[in-house]
């Protein structure tokens, strides 16, 4: 019975994934990825990790995967990127090496698995209390809400609306200038 | 793994670090109570650095916004900064002593940091202790570092005033102090190096404040890589010495050295190997010869970087390391410094002969005053290397300050506009008149003590040592010191003396605000006096001491000697303390005589109109065009190195066109072909055959064209494929 | 199902992922390759943490998704800022630097 569910969440993942890197259009590959991402939850029930299953789910579906539609409705599509070789030689190549490096490396390091590892419980309360243990994660965990209040700030920072560039401030907006002459050129 | 990451975030928290070294508490016990120096003491000392950081910090968010922009806040950061440098400068006057070394470390405190509890090969993994070390010559350097950055700060107010970007250049130089004074009392190599790379940055963006200028975005460009080279060797000298002794830490690493050379009888080649490539850093930082060529390019930033680059800061932590890293430098390595600083001292004098550029003019002199200081601690005078690094700081701080004033005043930087000068700025003209005679070594002025020190250690070290090679320092010095005093006074006529020979610009010209003087009259006096007391005590004032600098910092004997004076061999005390004497007077008279040439010889042409500069120059015209450009290290450089460089960018985007993305796309072909049949195989090879051609035609019809590709995931593949080599290597070993 | 299996889902994950990131010639593909590679690096470190014991790796996992988060959100930024000065959202043409 596990090991059907393993198969089955597994085989959504890379489907997810083939899926995401194959479709035409980037919104398919979106909701393709959203297959990926549950599948990966599933896998993380399967290990017994209840707590980030569901913060998978809450931040890849619905925070990640949400910024990413965004930022697919806010760019115009693009229909001819796709080169079908390009995408079908790196996809099997590096599916290949990692699969040989995979085999190899499991072939040559021995791991400290346990074989008498008690079955899983619910983790959400240890993993809360280990976050707030001062000699546990706790600085680290005060330190990652600062990036996120950077990184938040940051973002607003970068992505707000500006004016034109200055063109007294730099020669980025000579080079543009130039560029744009040359495409109309091109162009014309 | 896991659990040491997050024990060196939680001790990092915590500021206070038992540490169980046997031998440390050994050496803390035998330091006794810590010189009178409590834990208030040392945040004291904490808070010179972090006071000009944290200005920085409101500075970059608010700056703007303050009133004045907030330049208030951060010269006031300054002052206070060294109002507590002044107040720890006393306290260890007071202790007077030169074994006096206060080291956080032996008081138990720190912030640990890298520590882990796994052990490697049976030995537990070393960790690194960030400590602060306060001796005599932190404490000196301390307190010179926040003088000449106050008042360069207070002297910017005047001089930058009505800048665009006003704001952020005083949040740059704060952090470029900040900078300094953390890399002064680092205890250990490890944080010595972070402030160090922390100045670069600094220099990078200092330099290029005028970005809008082309010569100064390639000037802070040339500045940053320039140095980095040097910086890469330092590094890989680091990792010698972690990799051999386990420690960076200053006091660790000398015990070691001397342990390791007493037991082996002599000097290994790795440590003349890795004294040699931490000296490259210094090469690099200190502008010595070979990477001499950013410094007089860095004069694009505005006078007052200038000032605190070629003063207080950046060539100052250069000359600072090799004094700190001198015990451990073998023979073979302090005779390398002593040439290549002797070597780079006359070679920028020449040029500084030529450059009529008052600024370039000045940044030669530094170059040249570097050889000096470097080549002093070559041949075993750390202690007159750092004090002419003291001296100089003064002086040379007055002098660019005081360019900078003349630059404000006649808005141009040639010296053969300017001239008459004298009598339009009297303010300017004193002090910078004061401060060349201290570089030119006119005695009783700050310069001609320290650099009489400097030669009179390296004929003692001549003739002590016997072998000529010994002399050729002694000679480079020499020469290097008349020619400066040539071309400072040089610079003085020209600007000062004689007849205005731009009518306009010298009706221009007027006398700088208060801002602007006062620093000048500051480093002036400074210039004048800051010399007395290294021979001579002062009689009236310490009756019972000596002159303060050859008490307090005795130089370390190197081992080598010091084996002899054990020995029975010809060097016995009495004899070198007749050497000594020999070497000192004949340095002393020496250098009056070159000094006293220079200074005739510059007023020959200069200043009486004797003998024709002009002329001069036609008759060594080969040699003057060589001069003039500078040796044409530039375009040496140019045609090899940077060359060299688009060369290899130009190649490996070729091999990334053609052989990965020709593997990749190989891989696809044969995808389709087990598919499509057997056609595949045919455009493989005829591709192939075309690729190659193209490939043949590119290479030649675009080889001059500078390539870096800047395509983010052809270095994302290039990644990939050193993980997948590194990989392979690891499991197939 | 053991840790191998896990292990070889996670090595097919990551090898998508890169070439999600390498493959395609539109930024928001970039993102999401980046996306598969952590999510890849995080079922390792919860496997591993299931089969070896302790809680050290579902907790990095956590720290993993936070910074992943932030991660998107000033990629994304970045994207958009791109794509106005520009006009392009090809990973190549930013090559300003280049010059």
């Amino acid at each position: 019975m596990e090991l059907l569910f393993f198969l089955l969440f597994a085989g959504l993942a890379i489907a997810g994934a083939v899926a995401t890197v194959w479709m035409r259009y980037v919104v398919h590959s979106a909701f393709a990825l959203m297959g990926t991402f549950l599948g990966v939850a599933g896998l993380y029930v399967l290990l017994g990790a209840d707590f980030l299953a569901i913060t998978q789910i809450l931040i890849y579906v619905g925070g990640i995967l949400v910024l990413i539609l965004f930022g697919i409705m806010l760019t115009p599509p693009d229909r001819t990127e796709r080169n079908a070789k390009r995408v079908i030689g790196f996809s099997a190549s590096l599916v290949a090496i990692a699969l040989f490096l995979a085999v190899q490396i499991g072939s040559v390091v021995r791991w400290a698995e346990k074989s008498n590892l008690e079955a899983p419980k619910a983790t959400a309360a240890p993993i809360g209390r280990e976050l707030l243990r001062p000699d546990g994660y706790l600085i680290p965990f005060e330190l990652v809400s600062v990036v996120l209040l950077v990184a938040l700030i940051g973002s607003v920072f970068i992505a707000r609306r500006r004016k034109a560039v200055r063109v007294d401030d730099s020669s980025t907006a000579a080079i543009l200038a130039e560029r744009g002459t040359l495409q109309q050129k091109a162009g014309a | 793994m896991l659990a040491s990451f997050s024990g060196f975030l939680s001790v990092a928290a915590a500021t206070a670090v038992q540490h169980a070294d046997a031998g440390h508490a050994a050496a803390a016990a035998a330091a006794g109570p810590h010189w009178g120096f409590t834990d208030q003491d040392m945040m004291r000392l904490l808070a010179v650095p972090l006071l000009p950081l944290f200005a920085y910090l409101i500075q970059i968010f608010i700056g703007r916004k303050l009133p004045r922009q907030g330049d208030w806040l951060l010269t006031g950061a300054m002052f206070c900064g060294l109002g507590l440098a002044l107040y720890e400068f006393a306290k260890c006057l007071g202790a007077w002593s030169p074994d006096f070394q206060v080291s956080s470390r032996a008081m138990g405190l720190g912030w640990k940091f890298l520590s882990s509890t796994e052990t490697s090969l049976g030995q537990p993994v070393p960790n690194v202790i960030a400590g602060i070390l306060y001796d005599n010559l932190s404490a000196a350097m301390l307190v010179v570092v926040t003088l000449v950055s106050s008042l360069v700060h207070l002297f910017s107010m005047g001089y930058m005033h009505g800048d665009s970007r006003y704001n952020v250049f005083f949040a740059n130089i704060s952090l470029f102090s900040f900078a300094m004074l953390g890399l002064v009392l680092s205890d250990n190599l490890v944080f010595f190096f972070v402030f160090w790379e922390l100045m670069g940055l600094c220099s990078y963006l200092l330099i290029g404040h005028f970005y809008y200028k082309d010569s100064a975005r390639k000037a802070c460009v040339k500045a940053f890589l320039t140095t980095r080279v040097g910086d890469t060797l330092l590094m890989i000298g680091l990792f010698i010495l972690w990799n051999q002794f386990g420690t960076l830490s200053f006091t660790e690493l000398y015990g070691k050295v001397e342990q390791l050379v007493v037991a082996e009888g002599g000097w290994p080649l790795w440590l003349t190997v890795a004294g040699l490539l931490v000296f490259c850093g210094t090469i690099g930082k200190s502008a010595q010869f070979p990477l001499h060529v950013w410094l007089p390019d860095a004069m694009e930033g505005p006078t007052p970087v200038s000032a605190m680059i070629h003063a207080a800061t950046m060539v100052a932590a250069g000359v600072y390391l090799v004094g700190r890293a001198f015990p451990f430098l073998s023979p073979d390595a302090r005779l390398v410094v002593a040439l290549v600083g002797s070597f780079t001292g006359i070679f920028a004098a020449t040029i500084g002969i030529c450059a009529n550029d008052i600024k370039k003019v000045l940044a030669y002199s530094t170059i040249s005053q570097l050889g000096f200081m470097v080549a002093g601690i070559g041949v075993g005078g750390v202690s007159a290397g750092l004090f002419h690094m003291i001296t100089h700081a003064c002086f040379k701080a007055c002098l660019f300050l005081g360019s900078g004033s003349v630059i404000h005043a006649v808005h141009t930087q040639d010296m053969r506009e300017m001239g008459g000068l004298r009598k339009k700025m009297p303010v300017t003209y004193l002090t910078m008149l004061v401060s060349t005679l201290a570089i030119a070594g006119v005695p009783l002025f700050a310069g001609f003590y320290s650099k009489d020190a400097i030669l009179a250690k390296a004929v003692e070290r001549a003739l002590l040592d016997g072998h000529w090679w010994y002399w050729l320092p002694v000679g480079f010095l020499f020469t290097a010191a008349g020619i400066t005093a040539f071309y400072m006074f040089r610079l003085v006529h020209m600007t000062f003396h004689g007849e205005p020979r731009d009518r306009e610009k010298f009706d221009h010209a007027h006398e700088s605000g208060p801002t602007m003087a006062i620093p000048l009259i500051v480093l002036g006096f400074l210039a004048v006096i800051c010399g007395y007391g290294y021979h001579h005590g002062i009689p009236n004032v310490w009756p019972e001491h000596g002159g303060w600098f050859q008490e307090l910092w005795r130089d370390p004997v190197p081992h080598e000697i010091a084996h002899k004076l054990a020995g029975a061999h010809i060097h016995d005390a009495a004899h070198v303390e007749h050497v000594q004497h020999l070497a000192h007077n004949s340095a002393m008279m020496g250098s009056l005589a070159v000094a006293g040439l220079g200074i005739l010889l510059s007023c020959a042409f200069y200043l009486w109109r004797k003998l024709d500069a002009a002329a001069w120059a036609r008759t060594f015209g080969p040699v003057y065009t060589l001069v003039l450009n500078k040796y044409y290290v530039d375009e040496f450089y140019s045609k090899t190195a940077i060359a060299g460089t688009f060369l290899v960018s130009k190649v490996s985007s070729l091999f990334d066109k053609y052989v990965v993305d020709g593997v990749v796309n190989g891989v696809g072909r044969t995808m389709r072909g087990i598919s499509g049949g057997s056609a595949a195989f045919d455009r493989v090879v005829v591709d192939g055959a075309v690729n190659f051609a193209g490939l043949g035609t590119q290479a030649v019809g675009s080889v001059l064209r500078l390539l870096q590709s800047g395509r983010i995931q052809q270095y994302v593949t290039l990644s990939v494929i050193g993980l997948v080599l590194l990989l392979a290597v690891l499991i197939l070993r | 199902m053991g840790l191998a299996g896990y292990l070889i889902v996670a090595a097919i994950l990551f090898a998508l992922g890169i070439a999600c990131t390498v493959a395609r010639k539109n930024v928001i593909y970039v993102l999401m390759g980046i996306e598969l590679i952590l999510n890849a690096a995080n079922l390792n470190l919860v496997a591993f943490s299931r089969f070896v014991g302790g809680l050290d790796g579902q907790i990095f996992a956590i720290f993993s998704i936070i910074l992943a988060a932030a991660e998107a959100a000033v990629a994304l930024a970045i994207v958009l800022n791109v794509f106005g000065l520009f006009d392009s959202i090809r990973p190549d043409d930013p090559d300003l630097m280049k010059e």
